[in-house]
């Protein structure tokens, strides 16, 4: 069973301990530049969204690849760049609609989310639960509870 | 890195170990710099002062409440060792791009800005941002690089006019906000600092204990009712009506305790919605970088409201009241209207001064004009009445375009009392007016407040948490025993979190055994409870010792005539004066300082001083 990266705009306080957390697994280092997930701040709005990649079936990354350095793997199904075979020419951040496959200058590779082979540091440090790695199948679970849970008689009416 | 704004140099130098081992980061070793490079009796605003942005060996790491930077200069509303604390997510930029500080010297003949993208610095040409608000100096330093990642810390309009207590304004709504740092980043032509850093942070001392310290700071907090839950939904402002309920509410300049609009300006008013449009004033709450409570305002002004009626650019969300800002503006003018002072709340963001003493210098401006010491002649036409929120607005209108009374208001309470012969209406200790906690009704606070190196200020130790809200013990309001001894504790224990890159509300549920191994296992040497502690009261008193330098003596440990002989009126700290003769001596002891107040050689031994 996979799972997926599950995010809720409306939890996120815009504190980056997602960024520091995906930057510290993947470089030893906390430095959110180097992030794979990113948290942008909408000042006007008053509101924050964090946004990675989405692990596409069909991944244009992965298509565009002219080295095929992007493969799938197989247990979390995250799109994977292989840096032995990556060359660094781009063509993948140009056919990702998102936005969320980049080149590194500090690698001279493209990177991207690989959900941390299956245990996504971004969401073990969320504090607020903003980013959660559930069931692929459900990540409508808890909107789907929250509807349903309007749609109950009220506790008045069911008692006696 | 050293900057000569006279000569125009950028240039890298070591840290210095051995100071940072005794002082830790941030506010101790910076203020160690400060202390050794620059004559405490300069002109604060002459070139011969130093501005030092300093982070600590915690800021831009996974700790919670990593954000946190100071700047550290002489301070020119006080004349003391200054300070100020930001978070924000500028002090983690400036670490990301290889800097634990940067120490600007001298003058520059023209108005400049720092650009610093990770090794590389160089200063620019600011003359096209000179006159600008920080929000539009933060704008157009963005747009001119193209990089919306670049974080900015750079002053307003009121600093240029030379406001004594004008702020550093970092990521628009964050401020490095007390004692005037941001007059004397203006007295240098220095516009901003704009920061870009990509290298990270790589040379934590035990990456792997580091990890777990900080998750299990992490987990205390999660855990805490105050930083858990009360902070994250209702902000700093869930004070207002608690303290105005134990009667440590001051209001109208504090000739009186107790205001009957808090709760029209409390953290319950901003969650209500409002009719116009059905919003409340509250938006969202927003954490600092890395931090795991959030407790930051991001809140929006009624678009029908008369501050902002034909106003469109201030209808967005922005940094809202927190509430010490929420007391000064609100009820020490007497003026309960939210919309209102959220706007002012804006303005003081926007051109970058400090609303705990902008609110405070109003209010006994106001107490002026009532006695009829001022009239209409000097507030450029305001009648400026407390409580009286259509002037206060036109008033700060005023004063952040440079208006008539602006040139007055700039100078803080104390000089502008003392300009209209009324002298006994600033509410100030060491030229610095005083937050939100009345030293009558909360007799701590009032020795807190006396003894503080950098005049009036709660966060230098916020003895509140005991004697209201009983953490880390309760101890009574209104007792004189016991205080001196807290008062340091709280003292020396702040000066080591700051000193750290930490922010203080951790202390709501961390003691220094969640801190100490949390810097022990990102420094090298030993960072023991007893070392952290005793590191925390080293630094408080080196800044006692550049304020003694700099012409300050025990004489100043003085709270204004009012809180010691006017009693509380009503409510229920009725009768009650600060004691601070009571408490005093008995500070001096537990410091082991001699009964005038002085730095004996023994302590100074003790300490490594």
């Amino acid at each position: 069973m996979q799972k997926s990266l599950n995010i809720d705009p409306g939890k996120c306080t815009g504190c980056l301990q997602c960024e520091m957390a995906c930057s510290y697994e993947h470089t030893g280092t906390f430095n959110p530049s180097r992030s794979y997930i990113k948290v942008f701040t909408f000042h006007h709005e008053g509101r924050f969204a964090p946004y990675t990649c989405t692990q596409c079936d069909e991944a244009w990354c992965m298509r565009a690849c002219p080295v095929d350095a992007i493969s799938v793997d197989m247990a979390t199904g995250a799109k994977v760049v292989s840096d032995d075979k990556c060359v660094g020419c781009k063509v993948c951040t140009i056919a990702c609609p998102f936005g969320t496959i980049n080149y590194s200058q500090a690698t001279g590779k493209v990177v991207k989310c690989d959900l941390c082979g299956g245990d996504p540091q971004c969401a073990a440090a969320c504090p607020t639960a903003a980013i959660t790695y559930v069931d692929a199948d459900w990540t409508g679970y808890d909107r789907m509870m929250a509807s349903a849970s309007k749609s109950l008689p009220s506790a008045e009416t069911t008692a006696g | 890195m050293r900057v000569d704004l006279s000569k125009g140099s950028c240039t890298s130098e070591p840290l210095n170990m051995e100071w940072a081992n005794l002082y830790l980061g941030q506010r101790g070793l910076a203020s160690k710099y400060l202390s050794e490079e620059v004559d405490p009796k300069c002109d604060a605003l002459g070139p011969d002062n130093k501005l030092i942005f300093a982070t600590g060996p915690l800021t831009g790491t996974m700790a919670s409440t990593s954000a946190r930077y100071s700047v550290i200069t002489k301070g020119p509303l006080t004349g003391a060792i200054a300070c100020s604390n930001s978070g924000g997510f500028f002090g983690a930029e400036l670490k990301y791009a290889g800097w634990d500080m940067v120490i600007f010297e001298g003058k520059s003949d023209k108005p400049v800005y720092l650009l610093v993208q990770d090794d590389r610095a160089e200063l620019r040409s600011a003359e096209h941002l000179w006159g600008k608000s920080a929000w539009e100096a933060d704008d157009i330093i963005h747009a001119t690089h193209q990089d919306p990642q670049m974080r900015v810390a750079c002053i307003g309009r009121t600093a240029e006019n030379g406001c004594l207590y004008a702020a550093v304004m970092n990521d628009r709504h964050r401020a490095a906000g007390r004692s005037g740092v941001g007059t004397v980043m203006a007295s240098k032509n220095l516009k901003a600092v704009a920061v870009r850093g990509t290298q990270g942070i790589g040379n934590v001392d035990d990456a792997d204990a580091f990890v777990t310290a900080t998750n299990d700071g992490k987990a205390v907090l999660a855990e805490n009712a105050v930083t858990g839950q009360g902070l994250p939904a209702y902000g700093t402002q869930v004070l207002m009506n608690v303290i105005n309920g134990v009667g440590g509410l001051p209001a109208r300049n504090m000739r009186d305790v107790g205001f009957k609009g808090a709760e029209n300006i409390s953290a319950e008013a901003m969650a209500e919605p409002r009719k116009s449009d059905g919003k409340p004033n509250l938006t969202t709450n927003g954490a600092c970088f890395g931090c795991t409570i959030a407790c930051g305002r991001i809140s929006t002004v009624d678009p029908t409201h008369f501050s902002v009626k034909d106003k469109p650019q201030y209808h967005g969300s922005s940094g809202g009241l927190e509430y010490e800002a929420a007391w000064s503006l609100g009820a020490d003018t007497g003026v309960d209207d939210l919309d209102a002072i959220t706007y002012i709340n804006f303005l003081c963001n926007e051109d970058g001064f400090d609303p705990i003493s902008y609110g405070a210098t109003v209010a006994a401006a106001m107490e002026m004009f009532e006695d009829g010491v001022i009239t209409t002649k000097e507030t450029g036409g305001i009648e400026l009445r407390f409580g009286d929120a259509e002037a206060f607005v036109a008033l700060t209108e005023q004063f952040v375009s440079g208006g008539e009374f602006s040139a007055d208001l700039g100078l803080g309470s104390r000089r502008l009392t003392e300009k209209y012969g009324k002298p006994e209406l600033s509410m100030t200790v060491k030229s610095q007016e005083f937050p939100a906690y009345d030293p009558r009704g909360i007799q701590g606070i009032g020795l807190n407040y006396a003894t503080s190196n950098r005049g009036a200020c709660h966060l230098r130790g916020y003895t509140i948490a005991s004697e209201v809200l009983g953490i880390p013990v309760k101890t009574e309001l209104n007792d004189t025993d016991g205080k001196a001894e807290l008062v340091k504790a709280f003292q020396d224990a702040t000066a080591l979190v700051d000193s750290a890159g930490l922010c203080i509300f951790t202390t709501f549920a961390w003691g220094m055994d969640n801190i100490a191994p949390q810097i022990d296992a990102a420094c090298e040497g030993d960072w023991s409870v007893e070392n952290c502690l005793e590191t925390g009261e080293r630094i408080w008193n080196m800044e006692r010792l550049f304020n003694e330098a700099a012409g300050f003596t025990a004489d100043d440990d003085k709270l204004p005539k009012r809180l010691l002989e006017e009693a509380i009126k009503d409510g229920p700290t009725k009768g009650q004066v600060n004691r601070l003769g009571e408490m005093l001596p008995k500070y001096y002891e537990v410091r082991g300082w001699t009964p005038d107040g002085k730095i004996p050689d023994e302590t100074r031994k003790r300490l490594s001083l």
